[in-house]
This record gives structure tokens, sequence and C-alpha cells, in this order.
């Protein structure tokens, strides 16, 4: 046996030699196609979502007209008086994101400019990996904090603040995203060249002029593109909205009062149970739609920006 | 100019320069405070929780099945559930998403197709993720009829992972030098073995890393698997996994009700009763802990990867 193994593969005849080819070749492309596969489950889970969005909306769709569903001011598919407009729940997703981000973006900006610009090394080391636990925290427990300690808090400064409202939730998504437009930002940042920096030290400026007035504008793009993203976050964020921002459908956009958001909703009609087929159910696929669409939108636009500031340098 | 002017000159940009460094100072300090919110809110959210749970931790509490009265409830049913619905999607995430990221990285082609794969990637890593549980309950729930089961809970969690675990595997593979691979590909190796002998050993912190994190996210989600239908109330568990007879496996438990950490915690939660709250509280507790140590070990992982490998 040993010399068979020691024989110089050359001696072989070529038919054996192109045989062990073929089957050697043969076993790469079937590992080639698996993996293929396995990445064309990426592609398979995107159309599969927009199917069973669309699907179950169709059916929504055969009861009730788009028109109303758009511009009804009232949503109460549950009840007997049935209204079917999405508005009211559209008011608390943009109301609770929109706290949220006055929330996060002045903070969120200021660390992302501090971290980039002014922190030491030894600094940003320990900071990121600070920032990188915060947004694994699961949401549910934030909503733990806003409903029994946030809101009891700003019911302090607030006396007519009712249990559940649009601030508390707002402000703790805020806090929820704050890492993740910090960290967008940064990368922006740091993108930015560092002879940009060199000049304007050379020309005098100080770290704070030079961060204002150099790098910022020169990031804008890419900050800009945090913001969006943070948007997006906080439209499809449900378990802090669920638990503390109130479970009624309210066409307000006074963050004292309490209404519920399109996750809100699902979560809500999720916990009963609906029949399968029923109008209720479908429903939820209608405002899973809607929800989809906003976050698509401000997902595209925020990639769009994106690339725009990678391009520049 | 006069002596007097020059120096009244320099005393005014002295007086400038002191005032943009005053700026500069005050501006670092403003930076770390807005830096620190995120950090303060995470210990008083902890400290919070610890304080309105204390009374609750104790072993019954992790051993005692949900109950009508909040002193006797306990977390039995919701952690096993945990436990088994983790299984599922450690199961059907890791392979799927590794092997995506070993395609995308190791066998694309450089066209269309492969920029449309890579463009659903990081969409999905987009979509909210109750949109994942609407996908489960039209999808697993009613037309593939899994029904409101542990397999469909870590199913659809594994779905909502595949774009984590896969970007970390993306980003694992691209540090490793191409002289590795040309070494290995000189002494006859082909594509495959290349992969599965160099590619995967060298890449394997940075996914371990990746799927660590990826399993912490499963952990804490709530909406997709309160979408599906999983039940609030589970006085019972699944049936075990491992039997005393031949074959020793049981597979039952798959089809089983369930329900998980962060749904229990939700459930007391929304009840007016104030005690029921402190079950969510300890609840909450447990929840950061194990998230915490996760993503803590994670977060250890990749910066001794960083440190210790010099290509």
């Amino acid at each position: 046996m040993a010399t068979q193994v020691l024989q110089n593969p050359l001696e072989l005849p070529i038919s054996a030699r192109l045989a062990k080819n073929l089957k050697r070749n043969f076993v790469e492309r079937v590992i080639e196609f698996m993996l293929m596969l396995a990445a064309l489950s990426a592609v398979a889970t995107t159309l599969a979502i927009v199917f069973v969005l669309i699907y179950e909306s169709f059916a929504f769709f055969e009861h009730v007209s788009i028109v109303a569903f758009l511009t009804d001011t009232q949503w109460t598919p549950l009840f007997e008086d049935a209204h079917y407009g999405i508005m009211p729940l559209v008011a608390g997703t943009l109301t609770t994101s929109i706290i949220a981000l006055l929330v996060a973006v002045p903070i969120g900006t200021i660390g992302a400019i501090y971290l980039s610009e002014f922190a030491s090394h030894k600094t940003r080391e320990i900071v990121k990996p600070i920032l990188e636990l915060l947004v694994g925290v699961p949401t549910v427990v934030f909503g733990y904090f806003a409903l029994l300690f946030v809101t009891p808090m700003l019911q302090k400064i607030f006396p007519g603040l009712p249990s559940f409202n649009m601030l508390g939730p707002g402000i703790v998504m805020g806090i929820m995203i704050i890492p993740y437009i910090s960290s967008v930002a940064e990368d922006a940042m740091r993108a930015v060249p560092m002879s940009m920096r060199e000049g304007s030290y050379a020309m005098g400026a100080t770290r704070f002029q030079t961060a204002i007035r150099v790098v910022t504008p020169a990031a804008t793009s890419g900050i800009v593109a945090a913001y969006i993203l943070g948007i997006s976050r906080a439209v499809g964020e449900t378990m802090v909205v669920a638990i503390a921002a109130g479970q009624q459908p309210n066409l307000t956009f006074d963050p004292m009062e309490s209404a519920a958001t399109i996750t809100a909703y699902i979560v809500q009609v999720a916990m009963g149970d609906l029949p399968h087929g029923s109008i209720g159910y479908q429903s939820i696929f209608a405002a899973g739609l809607v929800l989809m669409i906003m976050t698509l939108v401000f997902n595209i636009l925020g990639h769009l920006t994106r690339k725009k500031f990678r391009e520049a340098y | 100019m006069t002596q007097a002017s020059v120096l009244k000159n320099l005393d005014e940009v002295r007086a400038m320069i002191k005032r943009h460094k005053l700026n500069d100072y005050i501006f670092a300090i403003v930076g770390l405070i807005a830096l620190m919110i995120g950090l303060l809110t995470l210990l008083t959210l902890f400290i919070d929780l610890v304080m309105d749970g204390f009374e609750r931790f104790s072993l019954e509490f992790l051993t005692n099945y949900p109950s009508r009265r909040a002193v006797n409830a306990g977390l039995l049913s919701a952690w096993v559930g945990s436990l088994l619905v983790m299984v599922v999607t450690f199961l059907s995430a890791v392979p799927m998403g590794v092997a995506a990221g070993i395609y995308l990285e190791e066998y694309a082609p450089k066209n269309w197709f492969s920029d449309l794969i890579e463009i659903n990637v990081t969409n999905l890593a987009g979509v909210p993720s109750i949109v994942y549980g609407l996908l489960a309950l039209g999808l697993f729930v009613y037309i593939l009829d899994l029904g409101q089961s542990i397999l469909t809970a870590g199913l659809t969690l594994g779905l909502l992972i595949l774009p984590v675990v896969i970007v970390a595997t993306r980003e694992a593979i691209r540090g490793i030098p191409v002289a590795i691979r040309e070494a290995a590909y000189a002494v006859g190796a082909t594509k495959w073995q290349v992969v599965s002998q160099h590619v995967i050993h060298y890449s394997f912190g940075g996914i371990l890393t990746g799927v660590i994190i990826g399993m912490a996210r499963a952990l804490g989600e709530t909406a997709p698997v309160i979408t599906i239908g999983a039940l609030t109330f589970i006085a019972f568990l699944p049936p075990s996994p491992v039997t005393t007879e031949p074959p020793f496996l049981n597979f039952e438990w798959l089809s089983s009700g369930f329900t998980v950490l962060p749904i229990q915690m939700f459930n007391w939660l929304s009840r007016p009763d104030h005690a029921f709250h402190v079950n969510a509280a300890a609840t909450g507790a447990l929840i950061i802990v194990v998230t915490l140590l996760m993503n803590g070990t994670a977060i250890w992982l990749r910066y001794r990867i960083r440190k210790n490998i010099k290509w």
C-alpha cells in the first residue's frame, strides 16, 4: 500500500487522474451551491415578509376602503361600531418618536463629537464598550423603567400627567437610541481626513472650533444618516410604548396624553385571542404594512445619505 | 503703532485665547456628561430593578410556576421556555448565518446578484422586530401550521438574529490576510478545504462574538414572540428533550406551548396589582444580568482577539 501512496501521480493513467478531479470538483460545486442557498435565505426572508404583509392586508382592504383607512380619524377595529382610520396610530408613533429624537439628537451628537474629537484613546476604549452594553439591554426592561420610574418622576414635575402617557416612554426611547446615534455619528466624524483637522489647527483654531466648524460640517451627511436611522429605530420600537404609553388609539400630538402606537396596537391584538382570518387579525397586518413602509423609507434615506459621505473623500 | 496700543492689542488676543480655551474645557465637560447619561441610566435602571425586586430574590422564584398570588409566583416555566427557544434559535441561525457569511465573503462573484443579497441583509437588520413576529404569525403559525410552539418562536428569533450572525461572520473573515489562503492553495487545497480548515478556524473568535451578541438579543426580544401568540400563563413544563429510554431524545417539546422570560415580565408588569410589579422587577434584574453577562463576554472576547492577533 505504501508504495502506492508514494507513487508519482503523473505515472497514473490520465483517465484516473481526471476522474478524481471530477469528483473533487463536484463536491466543491455542491458545497458552493449549499452556501449560496444559505445566503439566499436573506432574500427569501425579505420576500416572505413582503408576501405575508401584502397578502393579509389585501384581505383587510377587501372590507375597508383605502380612503377610509387613510382619512378616518378613529381606529376601533374591535368595537361594535368599527372604524379603520390609521391616523391615530400614526400620530402616536410619530409623537413618541419625535420626543425620542428631541432627547437623543442633542445628547447623541455632543457625545459623538466628544468621543471623536476630545476623548483620549483610553477614554474611548472604556466608553465605547459601555455604549454597546446599553444597546444590548432588552427593551421590555426599558418599558418597566418608563412606567415605574420615569413617569412617576415626571408626575412630580407635571402633576396632571396620567400614568400612561407618551412623554415618559418617548424620553426612555430617546435614551435607548443615544448610543446608536453616537456610534454612527462618531464613525462619520472619524472618517473626516486628519489633514482637514491639521489645517484648522495650523490656523490657530482650538479643538472646539475645529470640531464645530470643520469636522461637523464635513461629516454632516453621516450625522444626518445617524439621525434618520435613529428615527427608524424609534418608529419600530414596541415594548416601551406598549407598556408605558397606553393602549387607547388617540388622534393627538400632545405628549401629556396617552395614545397607542402602531406597534402597541399589534401587541394588544396579539395578546388577545383573535380568530385567524377575522378582520381584527387582518388589521394587524395592515398596521404592520404601514409600519414596514415607514421604517423602510427612513432606512433607505439613511443608507443613501450614509453612502454619500463615504464617497466624499 | 505705539507700544501701548500693541500691548493692549496683545492683551485682547490673550483674552481671546483664554476664552477659546475655556470653551474647549467647557465642551469637554458637557461631552463627558452627555456620554455619562447612557451609563448613569443603565446604573439607575439596574439599581431600581434590584431594589424593587429584592424581596423576590430566592430559589423558589426560579422553581415555582406562575400563580395568581404574586408571592408564590415563579419563573420556572419562563426560564425553561427561554432556554428551549434559544436552543432552536441557535441551531437555526448559526449554521445558516455562518454559511451565508462565508458565501458572501469567499465565494460570491461581484455582480448584481451578490449586491441583491447584501442589500437584503442590510435591510433585514433595520426591519422592526415586531414585523418578524407578523411574518411568523402568517407564515409559521398558519401557512406552515407549526402552531404557537417553541419551534415557531425559535425559528422566528433565528430569522431575527440572522443578519447579526452574517455581518459578524463577514467581518471576522475579512480580517484574515490573503497570504493565509494563498499558502493553502499553494499546497493544493481546494477552495472548500481552504475555507473549512483555515478561514473558519481563524475567524472562529469573531464569529463567536457575533453569535453571543445575537443570542443575547434573542433572549431579550419580546414583541415578535408575543405576536406569534405565546401564552402568558403557563403552569407546566414542555416534555423533556432527554428521556431515559432509547432513543433518549424526544422532540415533542418542539410543538409544546411555552412562555419566555420577557413575556412573563411583560405579563406581570401589565397587571394593576403592585405585588406583581415586584415580580416583574425581579425578572427584569435577572434578564439584565444574563444579557449583560453575554454581551460583556462578547465585547471582552472581541477586545482580546484584536489585541492578541497580529498578522
